[in-house]
């Protein structure tokens, strides 16, 4: 056998008090795609950002071709050509494509951004990227921000690829994308270590999977060989079960009713054409589309966050029995009565969580007003906070660690947790599972239904299809800002869902965002 | 009519050299993401250093080369404000200690020492009277050779010491470095994303080391010219008044484009003395009219928060310290 492009031996990497690697050890050959798998804080990105020279190991060696290397800072690696795409995307905002990808790089000759330019087409011709270079990073979506990432790696040539959970906020289409351009860098023979939550992604891409648990190395399974239920279960530590309980609606009651909604962008283009359904308490409404089918306006509309052109969204208040018109209401009345949204963004600590300050602080940030008085009552909020960590699995030290040393999908734990622990009489949340585990995902569907046998009206806007049909009800199917058709979630198929999403949509996944 | 116009265009170009200077300085440090606000009292040591290694010079000489004043006054000038952007990058950089307090505590340091060398430089020397460095004064005043052939024309453009004309050079060659360098590309990544430009393999260390450093002597430029050129040679306590201020309000006017210092420094210059060139002002109205560049700055404030636009605003992480690891 061939000597091993990356091997890790022994790694130990302490923050304080936690130890989120302890003697790990790893290889990763060229020209193969190793998956790295584990629940929300088990010390992936850790792992990796020994490799890419943000952290350095306590303990433990590291090998690039099987010569011992010593990497104490991002030059380093990439000198043993080491590129790495971080979760949370390393890009100066205000620059273009072309100037955040030679950035940091010591080139000979004289520095010319035409020259730079030329060169990134190239590689783009090549891999088949479709990328401005001289566009603004905050003109660009998603994936082309992550097209930039890549192209960063590419243009530096680098020989070992790390991507750490590349397609959380990826369509489907996107990530397919993504994954032609990862198969091609394989034959080229690069090594490439990817992150990701999916489990389908890990056994559609990945040759190997390697398992880490809570900070430690379990073991590594040929993917041809295995499958999800194996998989989770070395993930999780113990056999789990990844139902979820659909139970029959129960004393179902109109909660919300939308008619006509329709809604403006600034450019005049209509994002929201003519919508109308209503929500039921005691029932979960799923809400399928292609990224950027008006998921978002729709919520944030309904929250009182966005300005509606025409139509009306009545709520009918089971406190009073009475119909409130909501467009006269401020978002804040509107939360008031009970109709909360959880949207959670690309950026997670962006919306919604202030980074520095610790989780019992963050549960403050939306009950302050409640208390009497000059000065603020902690003991609820604290009372929460260890309930969410608690009922959440949220691997942290303590509740008062600041929320930004908390590992992404436990950041996102938080979040959620608090909207829910609200006792919404509506919850909306979006992407609720972008980035957790397998097992946190589940954790987040069953607190829903039980939300929704408490009698909420529960709305839920999903990526996973096989999701969307398990856990709702009813699926509205949302297609260029217009609804395509609802259907009974018992009864529906994926095809017939995939159907009704580019009913209208001239060119799929183009015309999003 | 029009020579009064001349003669007030050639003031507020004299009384924005040094705000010019100021200003570009501070702009290459806060483009590191270094909020240095110890840049009032860095422009104060400037020009006692200067003071100090001029009088060493000229009091020991009873016939002083121009050109020797302008050297030893120049390398002492620069020591000496190298020397308190060294401080504040040790302690911000190095320390990791929080910016703002570290910038006013130097300003406040800087006003002290210049002050205190300012009133008794002489009594260490056994002399009495003022400071008043005649021939370095003079060499730092020499006008282009050809100003005085071309009439109203070389009186108001061209009849400045070398120093002025130093600082527009400085600024337009600062607004190149940074458009069309490489390390100009990563020292403006550093100030808007540091943990970016880390992972692009960036000493941010060294960068932000430099750029203070770089910053505070061009700052400390504007101190000298103060002293030598608009004083010539006399040192008053508290002179320098609230220039330095200006120089960071002036930052903000010019959106951090060095090139645009050039003419910002010279409509504050005309901001700063325009009282004295309207006739009948009472005291009160002087004040008042003193305060117009502060109020002209708080309004492009409020102008560039309430547009939006990307490229207007300031190093999206000045005055924030980074550390690699903490996330
Ligand atoms: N800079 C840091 N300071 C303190 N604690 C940290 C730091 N970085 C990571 N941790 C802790 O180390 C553990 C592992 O975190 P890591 O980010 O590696 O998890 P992960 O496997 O990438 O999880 P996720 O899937 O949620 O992204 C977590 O408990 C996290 O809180
Ligand atoms: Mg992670």
């Amino acid at each position: 056998m061939s000597t091993p492009a990356i091997e890790l031996k022994n790694i130990t990497k302490t923050f304080g008090s936690i130890t989120a690697n302890k003697n790990i050890c790893l290889t990763v050959n060229s020209g193969e795609i190793l998956s790295l798998l584990g629940e929300n804080g088990s010390g992936k990105t850790t792992l990796m950002n020994m490799l890419s020279g943000i952290y350095y190991p306590d303990a433990g060696q590291i090998f690039i071709d099987g010569k011992e290397a010593v990497i104490k800072s991002p030059k380093d690696a990439f000198d043993y050509k080491i590129g790495m795409i971080h979760q949370h995307f390393k890009l100066v905002d205000i620059f273009t494509a072309a100037e955040n990808i030679v950035l940091g790089l010591k080139e000979d000759g004289k520095y010319n951004i035409k020259d730079v330019e030329k060169k990134v087409s190239e590689i783009s011709a090549r891999y088949g990227f479709d990328i401005n270079p001289s566009k603004k990073i905050y003109e660009m979506s998603v994936s082309e921000k992550q097209t930039v990432e890549i192209i960063k790696v590419l243009y530096k040539g680098a020989d070992i690829l790390i991507l750490d959970e590349p397609t959380a906020v990826l369509t489907p289409q996107e990530t397919q994308k993504l994954f032609a351009v990862l198969r091609k860098m394989k034959e080229d023979g690069k090594a490439i270590v990817i992150i990701t939550h999916k489990l389908h992604e890990v056994l559609d891409i990945s040759d190997r999977v390697s398992v880490l648990r809570k900070g430690e190395y379990i073991g590594t399974l040929n993917t041809a060989e295995t499958n999800e239920a194996e998989l989770t279960e070395m993930m999780v530590g113990k056999k789990v079960s990844l139902d979820i309980n659909r139970t029959e609606p129960e004393n179902c009651e109109d909660r919300l009713t939308v008619q006509g909604l329709t809604c403006l962008n600034s450019d005049g283009v209509k994002v929201l054409d003519d919508i109308s359904f209503t929500a039921r308490s005691g029932e979960i409404l799923g809400i399928a589309g292609i990224a950027g089918s008006g998921q978002k306006e729709l919520l944030e509309a309904i929250a009182g966050l966005q300005k509606y052109d025409s139509g009306s969204i009545v709520y009918n208040d089971p406190k009073t029995g009475s119909a409130v018109n909501l467009k006269s209401k401020t978002p804040y009345q509107i939360k008031e009565l009970g109709v909360r949204l959880s949207f959670v963004p690309e950026d997670r600590l962006g919306m919604g969580l202030v980074g520095n300050m610790d989780i019992t602080d963050n549960m403050m940030l939306r009950s302050y007003r409640k208390g009497r008085g000059v000065f603020l009552k902690r003991s609820a909020p604290r009372e929460l906070a260890k309930n969410i960590v608690k009922d959440l699995e949220v691997v942290t030290p303590g509740i008062s660690t600041p929320v930004r040393r908390l590992s992404g999908g436990n950041v996102q734990k938080v979040l959620v947790g608090r909207e829910i622990s609200l006792s919404p009489t509506v919850l909306m949340t979006a992407y609720a599972v972008r980035g957790l585990d397998i097992n946190s995902s589940y954790l987040i569907y069953n607190l829903l239904n039980s939300q929704k046998q408490k009698g909420v009206a529960v709305i839920f806007v999903g990526e996973d299809l096989d999701v969307l049909l398990e856990l709702c009800d009813r699926i509205l199917v949302l297609s260029s800002g217009t609804v395509s058709g609802i259907v009974d979630a018992k009864a529906a198929t994926k095809e017939e869902l995939g159907r009704l999403m580019t009913k209208n949509s001239k060119g799929g996944a183009d015309n999003e965002q | 009519m029009l020579f009064t116009i001349a003669q007030f265009i050639k003031a507020a170009i004299i009384q924005g050299i040094p705000l010019l200077f100021g200003a570009t300085g501070e702009i290459i440090t806060e483009k590191s993401g270094n909020l240095n606000l110890g840049i009032p009292g860095i422009m104060y040591v400037g020009g006692i250093s200067g003071i100090i290694g001029g009088y060493l010079y000229e009091h020991g000489n009873d016939n002083p080369v121009p050109i020797l004043c302008i050297l030893i006054s120049l390398a002492c000038s620069l020591m000496g404000s190298a020397l308190m952007s060294l401080i504040y990058a040790f302690l911000t950089q190095t320390l990791k200690a929080n910016q703002n307090v570290t910038g006013l505590a130097l300003t406040t340091f800087g006003i002290g020492l210049g002050n205190f060398f300012g009133g008794s430089l002489l009594k260490f020397f056994g002399e009495t009277g003022s400071i008043s460095l005649l021939s370095t004064g003079l060499a730092y005043k020499k006008a282009l050779p050809f100003a005085d052939k071309l009439g109203l024309f070389g009186d108001t453009f061209l009849s400045f010491g070398f120093l002025a004309y130093l600082a527009i050079i400085i600024a337009i060659v600062s607004s190149l470095f940074l458009s069309r360098t490489r390390a100009g590309l990563n020292l403006r990544a550093i100030g808007e994303n540091p943990a970016t430009a880390d992972a692009a393999g960036i000493n941010i260390t060294k960068y932000k080391y430099l750029s203070t450093i770089a910053g505070g002597m061009i700052a400390g430029l504007g101190g000298l010219y103060f002293v030598m050129d608009y004083t010539a040679g006399a040192w008053t306590n508290n002179g320098f008044g609230d220039r330095g201020w200006l120089a960071i309000a002036i930052v903000i006017f010019a959106l951090w484009k060095p090139k645009s210092a050039i003419w910002s420094s010279f409509i504050f210059g005309g901001l700063y003395i325009i009282c004295v060139y309207i006739p009948g002002l009472s005291s009160s109205a002087k004040e008042i009219i003193k305060m117009l560049p502060y109020l002209v700055t708080i309004l492009v404030l409020i102008f560039i928060s309430a547009k939006k636009k990307k490229e207007h605003q300031p190093p999206a992480s000045l005055g924030l310290s980074y550390f690699r690891e903490d996330r």
